[in-house]
């Protein structure tokens, strides 16, 4: 079996950590590299950088953080953020990124996920989507949660799926930010309904909550954001609450 | 010097800086005379088994590589460029280069709890014990996997390393000169620098 990953998420803006590891004297403020670092020597499994760069100028340095970054990290990176096109995605590949995340784009031009993954394979094609809870289900939202599309999360997580996506990162629009749990009905829906992992984000406040998005939502993995930048809880902290409840982690 | 094949898309950043963090000095192959500057090579690769064979066939690289191999040059092949050794896949109708025989096979489970792709950290068990190339390595420790398709050699002798996913699939195989890893060592932390160090050393090597 995989071991179950605990991925922390960083929010890069033209080429600087934002929302990052709030520890004093340890870290440098924003540097990418530290923060990659410092999660790294942690036994993160992976890192996933999100560009939310308002400038073109500012996307751009996205390739130098990636490249600067898997010089010294030896474990997986994942991008997204402001990626739509299949030089975008090279790019990034080029520099060091081992996935991508496509989002917005994959919505609006889902012939991306399909030639994405023909070129560079399904498994450093990432699709993030974001579901907001609807009348009938799930409906996907797009542009950072604001837009709501009138696709049902399902319907679209199983498409994803079929143009080649390799993984699903799944976030819970209602619960972002609130620490009162995952959306767990949603995740459960998403991963009966497709084989690829799917990767839970969105709503973690407790350790009961990150097992149980696992062990109920049959989730592969936990995207963590600001637990693990305010230091609520360490990485070391989950693996052994994991490792505790039954759950194997690196 | 340590060459490190360019077939197009894949990541090869990451296992030039993995090598050079080794201490070693990486170059980039990118055709067929580059090859004759490689003491040992390094086949990377992530994507499909046919577009990988149809690029190296383009770029003419395909068969001096091959013949280097033969020749005893010591080879590295890392998750496709694993599963290009053997004879056939699943994947494409095409073969490979046969240096291992066997073919390439799709993961396919009824227990969905089993995702495919395989994504993520996994142990490996040392199948051979002693095996250089896992030197100061413990056995089953977790290296991290990214696949969908897994090599199934004919003969049991050359595995080093197995893993299980739903079922015991082989991912590290050794054949004189040549090594494979389905797992992507410059992907594995400090495990994964490891076995690039046991793997550029030599020692291994009869």
């Amino acid at each position: 079996m995989a071991a179950i990953r605990v991925i922390p998420c960083l929010d890069v803006k033209e080429g600087r950590v934002v929302k990052g590891v709030h520890f004093e004297n340890l870290i440098e403020a924003g540097d990418p590299v530290e923060h990659a670092a410092f999660y790294s020597g942690e036994r993160a499994d992976e890192l996933v950088f999100l560009d939310i760069s308002a400038t073109i100028e500012g996307r751009k340095t996205m390739v130098d953080v990636v490249k600067k970054v898997s010089e010294v990290v030896f474990i997986p990176l994942t991008v997204g953020g402001g990626i739509t096109s299949l030089q975008d995605i090279e790019k990034l590949l080029k520099a060091g990124a081992d996935k991508i995340s496509i989002n917005t784009s994959a919505v609006k031009t889902p012939g991306l996920i399909k030639e994405g993954a023909e070129k560079f394979g399904s498994q450093c094609i990432v699709v993030a989507i974001d579901g907001k809870q609807s009348a009938s289900g799930w409906e996907v939202c797009i542009e950072s949660g604001k837009t709501p599309t009138g696709i049902e999360v399902k319907e679209w997580a199983k498409k994803v799926e079929g143009l080649g996506a390799g993984e699903i990162l799944l976030t819970s629009i209602d619960m972002d930010g609130t620490q009162k749990g995952y959306d767990i009905q949603m995740t459960r829906t998403v991963a009966d309904n497709v084989r690829v992992p799917v990767i839970a984000s969105g709503g973690a406040g407790t350790l009961e909550h990150m097992s149980t998005i696992v062990k109920e939502g049959k989730a592969s993995a936990v995207l963590l954001a600001s637990l693990l930048h305010f230091r609520k809880y360490t990485i070391a902290e989950i693996k052994n609450y994991f490792r505790e409840h039954g759950l194997e982690v690196r | 010097m340590t060459g490190i094949v360019n077939y197009g898309a894949g990541n090869i950043h990451s296992v030039f800086t993995a090598v050079k963090t080794c201490g070693e000095e990486p170059f980039v192959i990118e055709k067929a005379a580059d090859l004759k500057k490689a003491a040992i090579v390094i086949l990377p690769g992530v994507g499909a088994f046919a577009d990988g064979m149809k690029s190296l066939t383009e770029s003419g690289i395909i068969e001096p590589l091959i013949t280097g191999i033969k020749e005893g040059k010591p080879f590295l092949g890392i998750c496709l460029g694993l599963q290009l050794l053997f004879s056939h896949s699943e994947e494409g109708s095409c073969g490979g280069f046969g240096l291992i025989k066997g073919g390439v096979k799709k993961f396919s489970f009824a227990d969905r709890a089993f995702r495919i792709p395989h994504m993520g950290w996994n142990r490996v068990k040392i199948s051979s014990p002693g095996e250089t190339l896992f030197k100061n390595i413990p056995d089953c420790e977790y290296f991290y996997f990214a696949h969908s398709y897994y090599p199934a050699p004919e003969n049991r002798r050359v595995i080093i390393g197995e893993t299980f996913y739903g079922n015991e699939f082989v991912s590290a195989v050794r054949r004189e000169n040549i090594a494979g890893v389905q797992f992507h060592p410059e992907k594995s932390g400090d495990s994964g620098i490891l076995f690039l160090k046991n793997f550029l050393e030599g020692k291994w090597l009869r």
